[in-house]
């Protein structure tokens, strides 16, 4: 779709440059791309603010002159290595879009066993190849992080504006609890869930909590998070060590702490 | 008669994940028509061992952005069927509004965004916007009925948060589902509209005879859990699904394929529709009738048709649904969970067929063993065959490269392939 198929946007009466942008995944569920189809109050201002050249899941035909490149996925392939490469040249600005281009997400729980291990126990002796799980800044340069497990449309949305205008992008210090707490919850560690909202970086308007599910930590560390001491409070709380490991292992952003914590060490 | 062509499609567009087509002819004889699968798998099998069952859901339902809700709900039914949980009422039934608000947006998404394009000649939605923006609206207001009541009853529209083993978190508000159920009546016209929209749509001349596999209605037009059937006379209990599917590793797939009585059979809506006909809402029977589709039709293009028939029956049962849910005083949204080894199996019929997920558990309630068996890597083996079918007929009859290609995109897209899920 190179043809321009909305008018240009305005902002404050100017108009507004429609960068050309383009969207790529490695392995994933293409659910954070699905995020922008599901945006549909405000998917025709969404297309109005930028010029999408190619979207394989929603188009045919495009090209490879696109200035912003949305990479949703991990890498678990070498072949995906070299494409994202290739997305890299081509692109000003590359973003990792979603948990699993951040952090490796879901994806990168494969990283706790042996390779070999792992490909027998689906393919069994039918050879299929895969690699360690990587997000995409172990292998390119990134310029930009959106977070999520699925993304926040709203964040998006911001965030492309900012591209679009050329202005600032500032992402929240706070983490979720600051959220949860403004949108008066009652706090589920009271009623026994365990919740990551206060290592959490915001944005998400506390997602999960507001539906009375703790926080997976789906968007990474917030700015100066204590996680050994959140680790302490589930302790007493009277949370299994096992509780706390699958809550800090799954997205991928608190894996680092995991690894002493398995083994019997604080972090 | 088609003498020589190569057709070669890298990473199939408008479909879900990454796939290829090749057809090659030469001095007039089929030499290939290969549907390929290249998806990088993530091993979600894998991944699960040695995770607490409360992990399974959360974790599972990322095998899928378009299925999410489906793997979700059938993550949860597989933990609780190996528990010995059996689901109140309450439960069941909104957890069935959920499924069918899910169905109708996967539904409209690929009838509209992704199929539709094909019929109109053009290369994605986008055109239409300029082009005929009452349709774009109306596509985007049914996909956006189906997502917030998505938001609604299960917190998210996408990667649901209130959906937990032994029923919801929270329940959703009833003053919003009565709201609902005003906005579900409100988008029969846009249904409307859409069956005509596709009545003036000509669907290829193309079928091959294939079995169907799908869950087996009782009273209903079944979507969670059940028996299994085929159009071959095959029936077999939730747990045997193994004997259904029958999984195999060929080389031209990173998907595992399955296969049953023949070499191949299909799953989705067009199974269903054809296996559990008469359980459809007499609306979306008319419907059905009104394109000509009776049981059993073994047009893949028609699995086009079988979505839209669809459609129409869950927005008139979710109505049913919404007024049995508000006829009542409800009861506490969850039950304890005690954990119990053992194996549970779940099958659920999501947008693209039917899903098996299925769990060993220790005493713990720690997964030893997880195997999860996706509906498109059910519907692989059929693609390549109605492929090869497709190319021989269309060869036969010399048309266009251009013609060619198209009609085999058309065929896979008519799946509605969900590759990255099938892979998982
Ligand atoms: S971050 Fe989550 S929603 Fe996005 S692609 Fe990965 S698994 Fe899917
Ligand atoms: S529920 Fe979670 S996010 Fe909310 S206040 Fe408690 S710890 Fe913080
Ligand atoms: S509450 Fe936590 S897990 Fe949920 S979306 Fe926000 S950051 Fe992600």
């Amino acid at each position: 779709m190179t043809e321009t198929p909305v008018q240009p946007k305005t902002f404050l009466g100017v108009p507004v440059y429609r960068p050309k942008v383009a969207f790529f995944e490695l392995s994933s569920c293409e659910g954070c791309q699905l995020q922008i189809l599901n945006n549909e109050a405000t998917l025709l201002d969404f297309l109005s603010l930028v010029e999408v050249v190619k979207f394989r899941e929603g188009m045919s035909g495009g090209t490879d002159d696109y200035e912003i490149a949305f990479v949703e996925g991990s890498i678990t392939r070498p072949d995906e290595e070299e494409r994202l490469k290739v997305i890299r040249k081509n692109a000003k600005v590359l973003v990792a879009f979603g948990s699993c281009a951040c952090f490796g997400g879901v994806n990168q729980l494969k990283n706790r066993f042996n390779l070999d291990w792992v490909k027998k126990e689906v393919y069994g002796d039918h050879p299929i190849e895969t690699s360690e799980v990587k997000p995409l800044d172990a292998v390119v340069t990134v310029d930009l992080k959106i977070y999520g497990c699925p993304v926040k449309k709203e964040e998006v949305e911001r965030i492309v504006t900012a591209l679009a205008i050329g202005s600032e992008i500032v992402y929240p210090k706070y983490p979720v609890c600051m959220e949860c707490k403004a949108n008066g919850n009652i706090c589920l560690f009271d009623v026994g869930e365990p919740c990551l909202g206060p290592i959490t970086q915001g944005g998400c308007d506390a997602w999960c909590p507001n539906s009375r599910s703790g926080c997976g930590g789906c968007r990474g560390p917030a700015a100066d998070s204590n996680v050994e001491q959140l680790i302490c409070i589930m302790e007493q709380y009277g949370f299994s060590k096992d509780t706390i490991i699958d809550r800090l292992e799954c997205f991928g952003g608190f894996a680092s702490y995991v690894g002493p914590l398995r083994s019997g060490q604080k972090p | 008669m088609k003498v020589n062509c190569d057709i070669n499609v890298h990473h199939l567009t408008r479909v879900e994940g990454h796939g290829n087509i090749k057809i090659s002819i030469q001095d007039g004889v089929l030499r290939q028509a290969t549907w390929e699968v290249v998806e990088t798998p993530r091993f979600f099998e894998a991944i699960l061992v040695g995770k607490k069952w409360d992990n399974a859901p959360w974790i599972c339902g990322r095998i899928c952005g378009i299925c999410s809700i489906g793997h979700t709900l059938a993550s949860i039914r597989a933990v609780e069927n190996a528990f010995l949980m059996v689901p109140t009422l309450q439960t069941t039934r909104l957890r069935l509004l959920l499924k069918h608000m899910e169905t109708l947006q996967s539904h409209i998404l690929h009838l509209y965004f992704l199929a539709a394009p094909d019929f109109l000649n053009i290369g994605s939605v986008f055109p239409l916007i300029k082009s005929s923006p009452e349709v774009v609206a109306r596509a985007a207001g049914l996909k956006k009925l189906a997502n917030d009541m998505c938001d609604c009853v299960g917190g998210r529209r996408l990667h649901p948060t209130t959906t937990v083993v032994g029923g919801f978190t929270m329940l959703p508000d009833r003053k919003e589902l009565a709201v609902f159920r005003e906005r579900l009546a409100d988008s029969i016209p846009g249904l409307v509209a859409t069956v005509e929209l596709f009545k003036t749509f000509s669907l290829p001349d193309f079928s091959r005879e294939t079995e169907f596999v799908s869950l087996k209605g009782a009273q209903d037009y079944p979507f969670i859990g059940g028996d299994l059937i085929s159009t071959d006379g095959v029936v077999k209990g939730e747990s045997e699904y193994r004997q259904m599917t029958n999984e195999y590793l060929v080389d031209q797939s990173t998907s595992k394929w399955s296969k049953l009585s023949r070499e191949a059979f299909a799953v989705g809506s067009l199974a269903r529709v054809n296996n559990n006909f008469k359980f459809l809402h007499p609306l979306a029977q008319d419907v059905a009738a009104e394109f000509g589709l009776t049981p059993v039709n073994h047009n893949p293009y028609m699995n086009n048709i079988a979505q839209l028939v669809e459609c129409v029956h869950v927005v008139y049962d979710s109505i049913q649904l919404i007024d049995e849910l508000l006829g009542v005083p409800w009861q506490e949204p969850r039950q304890l969970v005690t954990p119990k080894a053992g194996v549970g199996v779940a099958a659920v019929e999501v947008p693209r067929g039917i899903l098996y997920h299925s769990y060993d558990f220790d005493e713990a309630g720690h997964i030893v063993k997880c195997d999860c068996i996706i509906p498109t890597s059910q519907n692989h083996a059929n693609i390549q065959y109605d492929l090869s079918a497709l190319a021989e007929k269309f060869a036969a009859e010399g048309i266009q490269d251009r013609e060619l290609e198209l009609l085999a995109e058309m065929l896979v897209r008519a799946y509605d392939p969900c590759i990255s899920c099938s892979v998982h």
